[in-house]
Order: C-alpha cells, then sequence, then structure tokens
C-alpha cells in the first residue's frame, strides 16, 4: 500500500484478549483496519506481507464466520493457512490440549489462531507454543477481533467513542463478545449499559464499570448503539430464561423497543441471529438501522491488521524469540 | 348525582391501616368507601341511603386469604371457585389467593386468564390466582413469570411442593427478581419428608406413623433464606411451623432480607396431639406440631415476626380421607375458620383486635401489592361485619365449601362473620343464611 508505515503496533507478541491492550495498540490497529477496507474494496485484494509465513486455524468449536474470515484475511496477506477442525484431529481421540500445542509447535507456524469452548485455552496455547496466538474466542472469556471489529463498525459510522451510549442486550453470562465489547469499549470511553434477565448477568457485573439493567427498555432509552448477543439455544428451554416466546417479549429487539433508542441509533449482532429470540427480522434486516452484514465485512479487514500488527514482530526467522 | 349509597351505623369501627379502632359510622357509595369516623351520622341516619344497622359489631377491612387451594380446574367435586367464595364469603373472607396446583396445573399464561375469568363469572369474592414457579410444578424448569405477570399471577409459587435443586430454586429467584415478582416458598424437604405423614417425636412414635422432623422444614427455609441473601428477590415463606424456622426468619428479617412469612390457623390453633387417634382429617402440610412450637408460632403472630395468618383451605373429598392416616390425603379446609381460630390469639390476650386483623388485611395487601384490605377512603367497600366475643361449635354440615374436612369439628370457638360485603354487595349474612 502506499505511503504504508511498518511500525511496530502490539507491544505483545499475542492477541489473547481487549483486557492486555491499550487505547494506542486498539486505535492503530483500527486504523490500520481503515486501509484494509479500502483494499477489501478494490479488485485486487491480495498483498505478499506475510508471504511464506504459516497460519494455523484451530477450531474446537464449529465456526463459520470467524474461521473463514481469517483463512481469508490470511490468504489477503499471502500467508499459507491451514485450517484445523476438531473433528479431523487427534484431539477428538482424546489427546490433551498441551499434546496438540506441542505437536502443532513442531510444524513451526508462524500464528496460530484459536477457538476453543474452554476459557482460558488461548493463554494456555501461548504460553507452549512459540508463535503468535490468536484468541477467536474461549469460553466465556474473550473474543478480541469481535470487539475490534464491532469498534471499526462503530468508528466509520460515529467518528468517535467518547459518551457514547451503547446497550449490551441479552445473554452476557455466557458471552465472550460481552466481556470483550465491554472492557474496549470502555477503554474508548463510551458509556456501557447491559441489559439481561438476572439469569442471565454475571456475578459482580456492576463492578465491570458498566450500568446493569433488567429492563432492556430503560437500557434502550437514548442508546446510540444496540448491540445484541445471541442466545444459544441450550440456554432457551427453562435453565436460563423459560421460553423463546418470553424472552423475545421482554429482551428480544424489535421496532417497539427501537424506537427509545436515539433516532438513527445502530444496531448490532455478532451473528448467527436467531430471528424472533433476540431479535426481529424487520429490525435485522432494515438497512438504515442495521449494520450487522457491515459487521461481517469489518471483520476480514481487522483481522488482516492483526495478523499484520503480529507479523510485524515476527523475527526474521519466522519464530517469537524462545 | 350519585349511585346506591349504603350507611352502616352503630358500628366498631377497625382498621389496622390507620390504627383506628372507634365507634362510629361508614358510608359507602358506588361500591367503595365514601366516609367513615366518629361523627358520621351522629345527628341523624342519611337520607336516600340504605342502613346496615351494626348493633356494635366489629366492622372491618374484608379479610384477604393468601392460601386457598380449589379443585378447578380438575377436581370440581372437592371445590369449585364458586364454592370456595361461598366459604369465604362466610368466613368474612373478601379476597382469596388461589394456588395453582390444580388439573391443568396454572403454569401457562392463558391458565391465568381462565381462573380469572372463570372466577369473574362464578365467584362472589375476589380471586387473585399464583401461578406456578416451575412448569408441571416438577422443580425443574422454570415458567414464564414475565408473561404470567402480565396476565395477572399475583406471585409464583410450586403451593405444597418444595423445589429440591438449589440451582433451580437460585435460577428461578434470580428470574423472578428481574421482574420483581413475588416468589411463595413451600418448605419440606423432599427427601426427608418423603412418606411421612406427621410430626417426629414421641407421639408419633406410639402411633408408629412415619414422621419426619421439623428440620425438614428449617432447612430448607434456612436454604431459601440464602438464596435470598445471593439473588434479592421478595420471598414470602407459606407456612411456617416450627420455632427453629421462625428464628431463622427473625433473623434474617433483622438483616433486611426482603422475606415475609405466613402461617396456618391451624399450626395456631392445635398441636401434634389433635392427631388423637389416627384423625385424618387432621393430616396436614406441614404436620401439626408439638406445643412448644405451636405456643412458637402464636408468639410469632404476637411479635410480627409471622406477618400473616392463612386458611391453607385445602379441600379434599371424603374418599381421599377415609383411609388409614398413612394414606389419607393431607389438608385441612379453613376459609370459614380462619377469622375464629386466629380469633383465639386475641382472646387469649396475645394480640390487640387491632394486630391480629392486620395479619389478615394489611399484611397481605402490602405483600401482594393490594390495594385491599383498609377503611380507607376512595377504596372498593370489601367489609367483614363480625361479632369477636359470640360463641360456637364448628360445625362440619354447616360448612359452605364443598368439601367438609374441617380439622376442627366440634371445637368451641368464640367470634365470627355475621356479614361480609364485596365492593358493597352483601354477599354473605348468617341471619338470612341460617333460615335457608
Amino acid at each position: 500500500m502506499p505511503g504504508r508505515d511498518d511500525s511496530p503496533i502490539l507491544k505483545t507478541s499475542h492477541l489473547l484478549g481487549i483486557e492486555g491492550i491499550s487505547v494506542g495498540e486498539i486505535t492503530a490497529l483500527l486504523d490500520l483496519a481503515d486501509d484494509y477496507v479500502t483494499l477489501g474494496r478494490s479488485a485486487e485484494k491480495k498483498l505478499g506481507l506475510l508471504k511464506g509465513r504459516t497460519l494455523i486455524n484451530l477450531f474446537f468449536e464449529a465456526s463459520t464466520r470467524t474461521q473463514s474470515s481469517f483463512e481469508l484475511a490470511g490468504k489477503r496477506l499471502g500467508a499459507d493457512v491451514l485450517n484445523m477442525s476438531v473433528k479431523t484431529s487427534s484431539v477428538s481421540k482424546g489427546e490433551t490440549l498441551i499434546d496438540t500445542a506441542t505437536t502443532l509447535n513442531a510444524m513451526r507456524p508462524d500464528i496460530l489462531v484459536v477457538r476453543h469452548q474452554d476459557s482460558g485455552a488461548a493463554e494456555l496455547l501461548s504460553r507452549k507454543l512459540d508463535c503468535c496466538v490468536v484468541n477467536a474466542g474461549d469460553g466465556s472469556h474473550e473474543h478480541p477481533t469481535q470487539a475490534l471489529l464491532d469498534a471499526l463498525t462503530i468508528r466509520r459510522r460515529r467518528r468517535n467513542f467518547e459518551g457514547l451510549i451503547v446497550a449490551i442486550c441479552g445473554d452476557v453470562l455466557h458471552s465472550r463478545v460481552a466481556r470483550s465489547n465491554i472492557g474496549l469499549l470502555s477503554k474508548m470511553g463510551a458509556r456501557v449499559r447491559l441489559a439481561a434477565p438476572r439469569t442471565l448477568l454475571p456475578a459482580d457485573a456492576d463492578r465491570l464499570g458498566v450500568e446493569i439493567f433488567t429492563d432492556m427498555r430503560e437500557a434502550l432509552a437514548g442508546a446510540d448503539i444496540v448491540m445484541m448477543l445471541r442466545l444459544q439455544q441450550e440456554r432457551m428451554a427453562g435453565a436460563f430464561v423459560p421460553s423463546t416466546r418470553e424472552y423475545f417479549r421482554f429482551y428480544g429487539l424489535d421496532r417497539e423497543k427501537l424506537k427509545l433508542a436515539k433516532p438513527g441509533a445502530l444496531v448490532m449482532h455478532p451473528g448467527p441471529m436467531n430471528r424472533g429470540v433476540e431479535i426481529d427480522s424487520t429490525v435485522a434486516d432494515d438497512i438504515e438501522v442495521s449494520v450487522i452484514q457491515e459487521q461481517v465485512e469489518m471483520g476480514v479487514a481487522i483481522r488482516m491488521a492483526v495478523l499484520d500488527a503480529l507479523a510485524r514482530g515476527l523475527a526474521a526467522a519466522g519464530r517469537n524469540a524462545p | 348525582m350519585t349511585g346506591k349509597r349504603t350507611a352502616f351505623l352503630n358500628a366498631r369501627l377497625v382498621d389496622p391501616a390507620s390504627r383506628l379502632d372507634v365507634p362510629g359510622a361508614l358510608l359507602v357509595e358506588d361500591g367503595k368507601i365514601r366516609d367513615l369516623g366518629p361523627r358520621l351520622f351522629h345527628d341523624g341516619k342519611p337520607a336516600d341511603a340504605e342502613v346496615v344497622d351494626c348493633h356494635g359489631l366489629v366492622l372491618a377491612p374484608g379479610l384477604i386469604d393468601m392460601r386457598v387451594f380449589t379443585g378447578e380446574p380438575g377436581s370440581e367435586h372437592r371445590e369449585t371457585l364458586a364454592s370456595a367464595s361461598r366459604a369465604a364469603a362466610a368466613g368474612g373472607v373478601t379476597t382469596i389467593v388461589v394456588m395453582p396446583n390444580t388439573d391443568p396445573i396454572i403454569d401457562e399464561p392463558s391458565l391465568v386468564d381462565f381462573i380469572k375469568r372463570r372466577a369473574g363469572a362464578t365467584a362472589s369474592v375476589r380471586v387473585l390466582p399464583m401461578a406456578a414457579l416451575t412448569r408441571h410444578l416438577a422443580g425443574e424448569t422454570m415458567t414464564e413469570i414475565g408473561l404470567l405477570m402480565e396476565a395477572g399471577a399475583i406471585a409464583f409459587t410450586d403451593g405444597d411442593r418444595t423445589i429440591a435443586s438449589a440451582r433451580v430454586m437460585r435460577r428461578a429467584l434470580d428470574y423472578a427478581s428481574t421482574f420483581g415478582a413475588l416468589v411463595v416458598g413451600h418448605a419440606e424437604d423432599p427427601e426427608l419428608s418423603a412418606g411421612t405423614a406427621m410430626n417426629e417425636g414421641e407421639f408419633a412414635t406410639r402411633l408408629g406413623i412415619p414422621a419426619a422432623p421439623t428440620l425438614a422444614e428449617t432447612i430448607i427455609v434456612e436454604r431459601d433464606i440464602r438464596l435470598v441473601e445471593l439473588t434479592g428477590a421478595r420471598y414470602h415463606l407459606g407456612q411456617v411451623s416450627c420455632r427453629a424456622s421462625l428464628d431463622a426468619v427473625a433473623d434474617a428479617k433483622a438483616r433486611g432480607l426482603p422475606i415475609t412469612c405466613s402461617v396456618s390457623a391451624h399450626h395456631l390453633a392445635l398441636n401434634e396431639l389433635d392427631v388423637g387417634s389416627y384423625y385424618t382429617f387432621r393430616k396436614v402440610k406441614p404436620p401439626l406440631r408439638s406445643e412448644a412450637d405451636r405456643a412458637a408460632m402464636v408468639e410469632g403472630v404476637a411479635s410480627g415476626t409471622i406477618d400473616v395468618i392463612v386458611s391453607s383451605h385445602d379441600p379434599q373429598a371424603a374418599d381421599t380421607k377415609r383411609q388409614t392416616f398413612a394414606q389419607a390425603a393431607f389438608g385441612a379446609v379453613g376459609l370459614e375458620t380462619l377469622l375464629p381460630a386466629a380469633l383465639g390469639v386475641h382472646h387469649d390476650g396475645r394480640a390487640t383486635l387491632l394486630h391480629l386483623l392486620a395479619t389478615m388485611t394489611t399484611a397481605p395487601a402490602r405483600i401482594l401489592g393490594l390495594e385491599a384490605g383498609s377503611l380507607a377512603k376512595g377504596t372498593p367497600a370489601d367489609l367483614v361485619l363480625f361479632d369477636p366475643e359470640v360463641p360456637f361449635v364448628v360445625e362440619a354440615d354447616e360448612l359452605h365449601s364443598r368439601a367438609r374436612n374441617t380439622p376442627f369439628e366440634g371445637r368451641k370457638f368464640q367470634g365470627r362473620a355475621q356479614m361480609t360485603f364485596v365492593g358493597g354487595v352483601c354477599v354473605f349474612d348468617r341471619a338470612r343464611d341460617a333460615d335457608s
């Protein structure tokens, strides 16, 4: 790209969570990602920045969107991309995560992107591997690239985070997206509200520096951004909420509830959506308010920025210093 | 232009809400209390008003009974909403809160609506439905508390079933607190009380009846208190029956937790010895306790630790009570003996009439968020006129309930309802009732 600045962006050699990165690092990543949005919209989308580098996508949980987004990001930067899914790996044959890490390490990858159902899995791998580790979602802990892509989507529409009121609604308890977004948006100066039934709010959530609401209408009042969370199928029937119809009635985003938000408020969702559970189709598909498709586009750009930034820290030999 | 007016003259006005206990008169207009006081009509009878001469009897807010089981829908041979309301009216009770333990169980918004419509069409007193806290009362998955509240459920309970799983109870309380819903708990550890029929102790040993210790109750009370502390949900213990549980509630209240409790009138008036020779009408849930525990309940009412006195009206057909003690059904009717049995606490000098009546008027109204339960001007004229002194003997044949399983057959009480009014309309008049 013309006028390219190759100075380092990240202080660490991994991206494990929003918690470990600074406002400056976030801003630099978003700036870089803006360039990649432009690139992604041009005919020639490919660069050779990661030529010769190996990227492994290790997904212990199925994910169409995140995995393909990382794959595309890696390929657009010229890396060799290997997708490992759990069904075909020896993990399903009983191998421990550490054994898997050791095995992968021997293949000398440069960047490992990992998604795991348990919180802390990415962190564990980062301690056992010599390559850069990107957390693509660990349990109910963090999903940093999702928060970054959400931030990019917001920044391109609103320019500034300062004072923005963001209502994050739904299953906060189990959501890594919520945790990463709370961290990022708070750092950037936005005011974060959480709206959920008490069964889906984590303990001491108010200690996270957010405002807590059990009435979604109150949370939406005056909000600039409405961020909906996915309600997992297995949590719908009785254990955490009594039924999908009750959930939709009180916590589903429909036209009526959206009217309480600021005029022109943006609606976001990390996908995949449960239509008629947490979001009404008339809202989700309304291009005037919904930026859900845009989030997907921003996802590729953000992941390119992250891979690029991590690669800048790699030694010429391709490995992190021992 | 005014509507129908009724003047109650020569009354002893007793209103716990305003701590009023004076001779005086009360005027009802269009079903609402228009005015009252010692000087009202003192210079003559009102023109254009129907007059009820109270002959110095107590005129008080109609009673609110927070714990009534009926058989409608599903077991109409035991009790319908209409027959329960007749029993209520005869007992001076103008609002009954009905339990969801019917067939089908009230765990769906449409069934709450059914109870309301059915009561509106057939019942002479106000009927407020509680809905199930868990689906099918199975103690596993919570009900649609938000939608049920919108349909008109006044509170949430599994009735006489305890939710065994602390995890389910925790989530249900958490979820209920989201909506500010009231949860009414029943405290009998299902494992400790499984297969038992009475209170554990010497008397059960002599009778050879399988029995549960009081701590089957206290364990659950203490668990629920801890869960309330964690979740902040509003919790009402449906029935307290022993001293240890009462102490736990008193402690919880002292710590400022949103906890209230009821006692059944039969736990104030009877003890385990009243089971006598396997008298199945005195087989109730929780079981009648020791005399020390009964005395503790009276003390709890007197001190105010116990907020509410309920009837725990639970009509049972003859066939389910004509059984051995072990096999007989639990439950006793109580709507018509609630006031007389409760008045015992007053006659024994343990509570003023104002204090006692508060447990069946202002306290349940406050807990349930009702407008009823006071003589405040402008509120619906739900009234009971009763003689607190008149002695009588309970005779099952004279009860208005469809079921006759009273635990008080032959018992001598003092004080009972003479007339009952709902929204200013007379729904019971003992003078006319005797003729029929």
